[in-house]
């Protein structure tokens, strides 16, 4: 399927977490490929994310989580989210997430769940073959 | 001539970009430089060690980084690697206290006591460290934006147990000019925030002279990307801003670089490693002698926490994790460390089981017990591969500091985020090198096995009871205290700040009062604002 626009992405980093080296990777990455990337930088809330998401009319909602507050933070954002009419958007994470957190971030609504050591190609794609 | 002895080798260039020879001799070391800046150790420029018998006198001090949940949590964790045999402390916060918000704040919502131990008030440290005897024990805080608070904690709740301040010895990191580079716990815009710095470095100077107030770490930097080089590079453009501050308020440089220390990291090559030491040791040396005009040695000796590795260690096969630990350790022996300290082969996924912190204590306990790292200083010195790369190495990182002061300096490059974006693509080139293989990971790119092959780590569990009866906790400090004397304390805070004067003896009367690490950002904050940070590609 080819596109009129690029697919543009809100890439965030959620809550107090400052490890940001590999979100700033995936950024370059996803922007190699052709895509928009609005990286929000650290410290984001929920809210935060969904009003972004709104605003800038992204077809992904990407999270990048290394210290370990992805499931409250994704159970919020999912309502939020869903508030906001986003839920049709494709939402996916990457991260320090433990194989067992996988099955609730699946159920919350995470297509594409991205544990370290995921590959930049890997998510590429991912993300092309999803991104309606 | 070396390129005769082995004409047909395939060109290697190591991560700092120096093309290493398959050979090395004695003219190698001259065409480098010489013999010339290397001495004696103990004596100037200290390339060899900072010390004329180093481990013969005193090994190095092993301190792992722990700390989570709860300080009761915490207290049990320190004791039983005390009981190991571990030598000193290192302080793992929970981000909302990094960050300078108290455990109930909204935004502290799922990580109180996540990453580290969760502190409000005086009343955690006083029992975080129960029953640890602060003399023999030193203690690092790895803090940042709140450093103001939990340096004034820590000296308090020492003075309350009876210890001199004037001789208490201890380290904390505070070293916020990295944390916008790397690691991401700022709080106030960067000016303010260097500011603070100062205060923390000139109310030691006066009051806890024996305290190390700050603790630069190259360490987060070359974790977010940077090349070995500019790991140094930019860690001595910070702590020069840091002494540039500290004179500008009237400081002698004897009176405070004698307690500034580091925090470097020890992944990568080997010789490459222990080269960047050496040549740092003695570029340093030169920095405070030569620039700023230091009179003692002590001035001039590049303390160091070489250790971690974090950014070496793998997801994959986590077990071959041990190994890799053992050859850091090994790097940072044979560079001279004065302290160091392991990830631990699980921390990639978790916060490390006492297990494998006790199995990364035992790597640095054998260096010294069995495999003789204590009993000569600098083995690796007149090894003409690793004085010409000391050499090289130190040509490098002084050209890569002429070249940040050339653009405007560290203060102003961290400001616009110039640091940042370069560190950042040098990140990404990385991960595609070793995607493409090019960049050989062991279990990573190559030697891989199959997913059910690879070890199940155990995971820390996160307890939120823990959390919750952080902010009980909390509730109850702020009941017991006395309300007009914590009110009164922080407005000085506040008026300190306003005025420009150095606010650490507000803070510290401030933290006895049982304020909140929350409250004294937030009168802080009223006056420098917040840091909005600058996003670049």
């Amino acid at each position: 399927m080819s596109r009129a626009m690029p697919i543009k992405v809100l890439l965030a980093k959620p809550g107090l977490d400052g490890h940001d080296q590999g979100a700033k990777v995936v950024a370059r990455a996803l922007m190699d490929a052709g895509m928009e990337v609005i990286y929000t930088g650290l410290r984001q809330t929920p809210e935060a994310v969904a009003r972004i998401a709104q605003d800038e009319d992204v077809d992904v909602i990407a999270l990048s989580s290394m210290a370990g507050s992805h499931l409250p933070f994704c159970e919020r954002l999912k309502t939020l989210l869903e508030r906001a009419g986003l839920e049709d958007k494709l939402w996916v994470i990457g991260g320090n997430l433990p194989r067992q957190d996988h099955g609730r971030l699946r159920e919350l609504g995470f297509e594409g769940i991205f544990p370290s050591s995921s590959k930049l190609a890997d998510i590429v794609h991912f993300i092309e073959a999803h991104a309606s | 001539m070396n390129d005769r002895l082995n004409p047909a080798a395939k060109r290697v260039v190591n991560e700092s970009g120096i093309e290493i020879r398959p050979v090395y001799t004695k003219e190698d070391v001259e065409r480098s430089g010489g013999f010339g800046f290397i001495g004696d150790p103990g004596a100037y420029p200290f390339v060899r060690g900072i010390h004329p018998l180093m481990y013969r006198h005193r090994p190095y001090t092993m301190r792992q980084y722990t700390g989570f949940g709860n300080p009761g949590d915490t207290n049990r964790r320190f004791k039983y690697l005390i009981a190991n045999g571990q030598t000193g402390l290192n302080v793992a916060f929970d981000l909302p206290t990094q960050c300078g918000l108290d455990s109930d704040d909204p935004l502290a919502h799922g990580e109180v006591g996540r990453v580290g131990m969760a502190v409000d008030t005086l009343r955690d440290f006083e029992v975080a460290f129960d029953g640890i005897d602060l003399e023999r024990i030193t203690v690092s805080l790895t803090v940042n934006g709140a450093a103001p608070q939990l340096i004034a904690m820590y000296l308090a709740m020492a003075e309350k147990r009876g210890y001199d301040v004037a001789k208490l010895r201890g380290t904390a990191q505070n070293d916020i000019l990295k944390e916008f580079i790397g690691r991401g716990t700022w709080i106030y815009p960067v000016e303010p925030s260097v500011n603070l710095v100062g205060d923390t470095i000139e109310y030691c100077a006066k009051h806890a002279p024996k305290y190390s107030p700050v603790s630069v770490c190259g360490y987060h930097i070359r974790e977010s990307g940077a090349d070995p080089v500019q790991e140094m590079a930019y860690a001595f453009c910070i702590a020069k801003a840091y002494a540039d501050e500290a004179i500008r308020r009237g400081l002698d440089v004897d009176e405070f670089a004698g307690r500034l220390s580091f925090n470097f990291n020890v992944f990568g090559n080997l010789f490459e490693q222990v080269a960047k030491f050496r040549a740092a040791r003695g570029l340093w040396a030169k920095i405070v002698t030569e620039h700023y005009g230091a009179r003692k040695p002590e001035s001039g000796w590049m303390r160091m926490i070489a250790g971690g590795g974090g950014g070496g260690l793998t997801f994959e096969q986590p077990e071959v994790n041990i190994v890799r630990g053992a050859y850091y350790a090994l790097i940072a022996a044979l560079a001279g460390a004065q302290t160091t300290a392991l990830c631990c082969y699980d921390e990639a996924y978790t916060i490390p089981t006492e297990y494998a912190q006790r199995i990364s204590l035992r790597t640095m306990q054998l260096l010294l017990e069995e495999m003789g790292l204590a009993d000569t200083v600098d083995p690796l010195g007149g090894s003409w591969y690793v004085e010409t790369l000391t050499n090289q190495m130190r040509q490098k990182m002084e050209q890569a500091m002429a070249e940040v002061d050339a653009e405007g300096g560290i203060v102003k490059l961290v400001a616009e985020g110039a640091i940042q974006a370069r560190v950042s693509a040098q990140a990404y080139r990385m991960q595609r090198a070793i995607e493409s293989g090019e960049f050989r990971k062991v279990g990573v790119n190559c030697y891989r096995v199959e997913q059910a092959e690879e070890l199940e780590v155990q995971m820390h569990p996160y307890n939120e009871d823990d959390a919750r009866e952080q902010v009980a906790r909390l509730n109850e400090a702020r009941a017991a205290r006395d309300a007009s004397r914590a009110a009164a304390a922080l407005g000085a805070v506040r008026a300190a700040a306003r005025e420009g004067r150095n606010v650490m003896p507000a803070v510290f009367e401030a933290v006895k009062a049982y304020a909140t690490v929350g409250e004294i950002t937030e009168c802080l904050a009223e006056v420098y604002g917040r840091y909005r940070e600058p996003v670049r590609f």
